[in-house]
Order: structure tokens, then sequence, then C-alpha cells
């Protein structure tokens, strides 16, 4: 076995066989998935507190109906004041009296309800009332000025804009391809916005990583035992590779264990998918036809995504990305001295353009076509974050090429600059490696 | 013939010239004592044999061979910073840098079982070095110093932070390593170790090799002539008597200009009736030298 492959397995092995990593590994999608479910409970959340509330409707306006809703209970009474009503609820068993007053003028788009009672609305609650009461008016209206109910239903619309190539050339089936649905631009958005987001969150972590086990190294002072048998760009290089290798592992015990626990969340809790679905057309006015319709739409959009580019592409730009900053990740490592104080200024100039990455790929995903999303795309300290999310938006070809190519060049270089500053840092012990001397480290000679 | 001849070597960090034209050949199956005060050169010179660095002037033969990217692996170093992986267990640790010294992985185990017996550690095979104490440490890293039995070891400040049991086992592996014939460069400021230990020094000053040799001539050539003379009776100093520079109790400190007065000397004594209990020739310390030739040089 080489050299660097005994450092690659030594940094693979230590790392995987930690009890932390086996935890982290299998625990992170469990806790991710629990964290969902409590993000989702909080949002769920509506309150809990029931309202009996006396309606006092002036004018009959509400024709001595109102259905209950969640947490609100209507009833009617034909007393008109209120203080008499209120008097009356010695016993408080009503929790507020909502007054409507006679509607005066039926072309009036402004209409004022009352809510007496001694604890305030929250927000929400009050919303709903509003809404509830504004759907009974309008119904009262529609009576009123006799209109038709059915012909007024029928100018809720709604409007679908499905975009078609203007130039069709190819085979049928590219034309399939590339005749865009109205989902496509969603899917493309949320296909590159996952994997965006991985790469940020692949690279920076193990970058990092990275940076740490070099400062390890160093001041354990170990370092100088193993340049004395390995060249330090093998050292270097050794725990860049093994440490991806263990964030590559990381990433497919996820893609296994993700799906499993899902499954296995829904045969536990018997979480219901489709019926989660019907559920939710219920909840948005959607009729089951069109949801099935929407559904099969997204599975034929997302058959039809260019997977064969964009999952190796995906491959390349996550080696190209991690090794650009993991090599610097490890330089920096290099150049901390034992003062951990002073590592926080040295990453900064690393952090900066991985956090601008991101925030671009959030704006690419809106225009992914926009001048800045198509330069950061090419741009390699933010390419390998911000092309992914845009190759499901078929970025053109000379794009995705001068993007790569401009990737492993800076690869190259960062790997290069990057191992000039840790052959020489690594020995720095006890000096601060400042910009200045860092500098010195790179144009030095061996 | 040589293990080691160093030409005219020379390294510069920036503004400072670290190594200055330093020359120095090291017999075969020696061991040579790199001395020099703190900051004066020695570490960026074994930094330049270990392949460490490069040095930017001069030429290093190892064995006859220009030193090459093979040579590291015959070459054993116990750095000054000391330092293992602290999350590594002993057994594992001393394999892998076996290994990086190209050991085969099985042969390495045997051997780093056997020194692990010899010296009482085969308890610790699974401890992690952060388990052990400093002296432990250490011992473990003069194992994976000399596991893979290179021709050459470099131990820098080899017995700092070991109890005199230790030190004195550590010794005697160095002498017994020495007998079997490994050539050994043995990097310190204390003296005392080096008159024990050494035969061969080179005292190096400001990146400047400054004084070079066997340790008996280095002696021999910077001795005063300066003898001892103890006593018994009663000693009046005669005006043809050589200088006496120190007399206490029934010792006489004498500087003679050449062994033949000594005769003279010593029959003039015995003439006036006194006893001679003994008589040696003061020899310098390596201590004395290394003083003096420091501070000469600034």
């Amino acid at each position: 076995m080489s050299k660097l492959q005994l450092i690659i397995q030594r940094e693979y092995l230590t790392r995987v066989k930690k009890k932390s990593f086996i935890l982290t590994t299998l625990l992170a999608p469990v806790a991710l998935a629990l964290f969902m479910v409590i993000v989702g409970l909080i949002f769920s959340y509506q309150g809990d507190d029931a309202k009996n509330i006396m309606i006092v409707d002036q004018s009959n306006v509400l024709d001595g109906k109102m259905k209950d809703q969640r947490n609100f209970y209507f009833s009617f009474t034909e007393k008109k004041d209120i203080d008499e009503i209120s008097r009356s609820n010695s016993d408080k068993d009503i929790d507020g009296i909502l007054v409507v007053p006679p509607l005066l003028d039926l072309s009036s788009k402004k209409h004022t309800i009352f809510y007496y009672s001694d604890n305030q609305l929250d927000i929400e609650g009050s919303e709903r009332l509003q809404s509830a009461v504004r759907d009974k008016i309008r119904e009262y209206k529609i009576k009123a000025l006799n209109l038709d109910a059915a012909q007024l239903e029928n100018l809720n619309m709604q409007i679908t804009l499905d975009p078609e190539p203007l130039t069709q050339t190819g085979t049928d089936d590219e034309k399939a391809q590339d005749n865009p649905s109205p989902y496509t631009s969603i899917i493309a958005a949320a296909i590159g916005g996952i994997m965006g987001f991985a790469m940020y969150m692949i690279v920076f972590i193990n970058g990092v990583m990275v940076m740490r086990s070099v400062m390890e190294e160093k001041m354990n002072r170990v370092v100088e035992v193993m340049i004395s048998s390995v060249r330090p760009f093998n050292l270097m290089m050794g725990k860049i590779i093994g440490v991806g290798a263990v964030g590559l592992t990381q990433i497919v015990i996820w893609l296994i264990l993700l799906p499993l626990i899902t499954i296995g969340a829904n045969m536990l809790f018997g979480f219901d998918t489709q019926q989660t679905m019907l559920d939710a057309s219920a909840s948005e006015m959607i009729n089951p036809e069109e949801l099935e319709m929407m559904v099969t739409q997204i599975m034929v959009e997302l058959k039809a995504v260019n997977w064969w580019l964009i999952v190796p592409c995906f491959i390349i730009f996550f080696f190209g990305g991690y090794i650009i900053y993991a090599s610097l990740f490890a330089g920096v490592g290099s150049a901390i001295g034992d003062d951990l104080a002073e590592s926080q200024a040295l990453t900064l100039p690393l952090t900066i353009p991985v956090i601008i990455a991101l925030y671009i790929m959030f704006a690419a995903l809106r225009v992914p076509n926009s001048t800045l999303a198509v330069w950061s795309s090419i741009f390699p300290l933010f390419s390998p974050i911000v092309m992914p999310a845009r190759l499901a938006f078929h970025p053109p070809a000379w794009q995705i090429v001068l993007s790569i190519a401009m990737l492993v060049l800076a690869a190259i270089f960062c790997v290069w600059i990057s191992s000039r500053i840790y052959r020489t840092g690594i020995l720095m012990y006890g000096k601060k490696g400042s910009f200045k001397e860092i500098w010195k480290w790179m144009i030095s000679k061996d | 013939m040589s293990i080691l001849s160093i030409r005219n070597v020379s390294k510069q960090y920036h503004n400072h010239l670290a190594v200055d034209n330093v020359s120095f050949e090291m017999p075969r199956g020696s061991i040579l004592g790199l001395l020099g005060p703190n900051g004066a050169g020695k570490t960026s010179l074994i930094r330049i044999i270990t392949s460490i660095t490069k040095a930017d002037k001069g030429e290093i033969l190892f064995d006859g061979e220009k030193l090459n990217l093979l040579h590291p692996e015959r070459i054993g170093y116990l750095p000054e910073e000391r330092g293992l992986y602290k999350k590594m267990k002993v057994g594992e640790q001393l394999i892998y840098l076996a290994q990086l010294k190209g050991m085969p992985k099985k042969q390495a185990k045997e051997e780093i079982e056997g020194w692990l017996e010899k010296f009482e550690m085969s308890s610790w095979w699974n401890k992690k070095v952060e388990e052990l104490s400093k002296g432990m440490q250490q011992k473990v890293q003069f194992v994976s110093t000399i596991v893979h039995r290179p021709p050459l070891i470099i131990l820098d400040e080899p017995f700092t932070g070991l109890d005199p049991l230790n030190s004195k086992l550590i010794k005697q592996e160095i002498m017994e390593l020495n007998r079997q014939g490994t050539s050994i460069i043995f990097s310190t400021h204390r003296m005392e170790q080096v008159e024990e230990i050494c035969e061969h020094i080179v005292l190096i000053n400001k990146g400047q090799n400054i004084l070079q040799g066997q340790v008996g001539q280095i002696k021999e050539m910077y001795k005063d002539h300066l003898f001892k003379i103890t006593y018994q009776g009663s000693f009046h100093q005669n005006s043809s008597d050589p200088e006496v520079l120190e007399h206490v109790d029934n010792t006489l400190t004498i500087r003679l200009g050449e062994l033949g007065e000594a005769n003279q000397f010593i029959k003039s004594l015995m003439d006036r009736g006194m006893l001679i209990q003994r008589f040696e020739e003061v020899l310098p310390t390596l201590n004395d030298i290394f003083i003096k030739k420091v501070t000469e040089a600034a």
C-alpha cells in the first residue's frame, strides 16, 4: 500500500470508527425527522382555548345561522343591549359578544362589526371571524341584490401559464422532454435548491473538518514525525481525500436511511400519504381529480428531468468544490498557531465566499439565467454551490463546460497554493500566520 | 566510509541565515553529537537531513548517494517537539508509523511486539496515547523512531522529560543499537550527556560549524596545559616553580609549558620532602569548550 493510501485509510478509519460518527450518522436523519415533525406541530398549532361567542345580529344579516368553527362556538340572541347580555352572563359561559350592525348601504365595500370582550382576540382568531362574517354578508348581498350565485362562481378562475418552446428541434422524444409544463420551473427550483444547499453543507462541514485535523496534527507536534516519513503534499492530500470519503460515506448512509425512516415512520404513526394529500386538497379547495393530475404531471416532470446530466455534474461539482475549499481550509489550518482565537480571522476569507455563494444560489433559483447567476456559476469559488442549483433549468452547454473547466483549473491551483502554505505553515510553531506571512510562504522557494 | 556527508550546506529563511555553509563527515557506526546553543541552526540542519526541508545550497550524501526521496525511510527521527496521535491506540499507531517508513504490516507488528516487551509496555498495546504519562509517551515515541531498524537515527534531546531510570534504559538502548552498527546523531545542549555518549561532535553557532572532530582530539586541542597535584607536607613556592593558578588545601593547580616540565617540578617537590599523592592533567570539559567557542564567536 502506498503512503498516500495509508494516510487516506487512517484518516478515514479513525473517523468512521468513532462512536460519535456512528451516532451522528444514524441519529441525524432521525433528529432531522423529529425536528421537522416538531416544526410542523408548532406551525399547525392553532391555540386550544375554545370561545363561546354570542352574536347580536341587529338586522338579521346572518339569517340566524353561523357554522361553528374550530374553537369558536356561536349562539344568537334576540337581546340588543350589550350591558343586558353582559349582566345576564353572570356565570361567564360567554367569552365575547359579536355585534353585526345593520347593513345600511349594500353598495358599500366596507363594513364594521364589533367584538365585545374582556379578553382580546388573537390575530388569527380575528381574521377567521372577519372572513366567516364576510362570507355570510356576501351571501346576504347576493340574495338582496338578486344575483345568480352560480354565475358569480364562474368568475372565480384559475389561470395556468404553460410555457412552450418557440423552436422545436430533435426527435419526438426530445420534444416531449423540451416541452416544459407549468411545474417545470417549480421542480427545477426544488431540485436545484436541494442540491445547492446539500453542496453548501457538505463542502463547508467537511472543509472545516480538514482544517481541524490539520490544526490538531500541528498542535500535537505529530506533524514533524509524519513529514519525516511522507511528503507534506501527500499528508495534505491524504487528509483531504480521507475526510472527503467520510463525508461521502455519510451521504450514502443517509440516502439509504432517509427513505427507510420515512417508510418506518409512516408505518409506525400510520400517516397515509394519500390521505394527507386529500386533506391538503380539501383545505386548499382543490378537487381530487385536479390533485391527481398534478401528481401525475409532477411524476412525469421528475422523469423528464435530465438526471443523466444533473447527477454526474453534481458529482463533478462536489469533488471540485470540496477539493477547492478543503485544500484552502487545510492551508489556513496549517497557518493557525497554537492560539485558536486567531483562526477566526484566518477562516473568514473562506467562509465569506461560501455564504455569498449560498445567497447567490437562492437568487439563482428565482432567476436562473440572470447575469449574476450565470457568472457566479462559472466563478469557481461560487460555482460548486450555484451551478448545481441551475442545472435543472437547462443552462446552455457552454456554461457548464466553461464552469467545469474553471473548476478543474481552480482546484489544481488551490491545491498547489495550499500545499505551499501547508508545508511551511505546519512547521511554524507558535508563530502567528498573518496574511503577510502566508503570502511569503506561498512565494518562497522549497 | 561516511554514512552522512554534509558539504557546504546553507539554508536561508527570509532574512535569517539558519544554516551557513556547514560541512562535516559522519563516519558510519559512530555517535555524533550535534551541539549548539538554542537557535543555532541544529533543528534546521536536521530538517534538511531528514528531507523535511531542502537546502538552498550544498550537497548531502547519505551512504554515498545524493539525498533522495527513498532515504527518509532509512532514517529514524525523534524530533525535539514530540508528538503522537493522542486518540490512537499505541499498537495501532506504532504499526502506522512503521508502515509509513516502508515496513510491511506483519513485520512491523512482530517488531513492535518485541520492543514493547523489551520495554515492559506490552500491556499498553490497546491504550490510547492520551491515557499514558508523558514519560510513557516518550518511550512509545522512541520505539517509533527505531522500529524500522534505520541505519541512521537522529535523536533531538532524547532525554528531556524522562526520569533517571527511563533515561538509563533509553541510553542503554542507544548504546546497544550503536554496537549493532547504527549511526546516531545526538542533538543536545547538555554537555555531560555528550561526553558520556558521543565519539564525535559538531558544534554549530549562528548557523556555522565552528568546531568539529573526535571528542578526545578536541579536548587535547583545547587543553590549557593545566595539571593538578595533591601532596602531603608543606609547600612554599620557589622562583623557579611554574605558575600556580590555584592552591586549595593540599592541591595545587599549575600551568606547565610542556609535559617534560612536569617531571622536573615533581622532582623538585619531592626534593623538598613533599609526598605526591596524585598528579593529573586537567582536560577541559566539553562544557568549557562550548562556552569558550560560543562566547568567542559572539
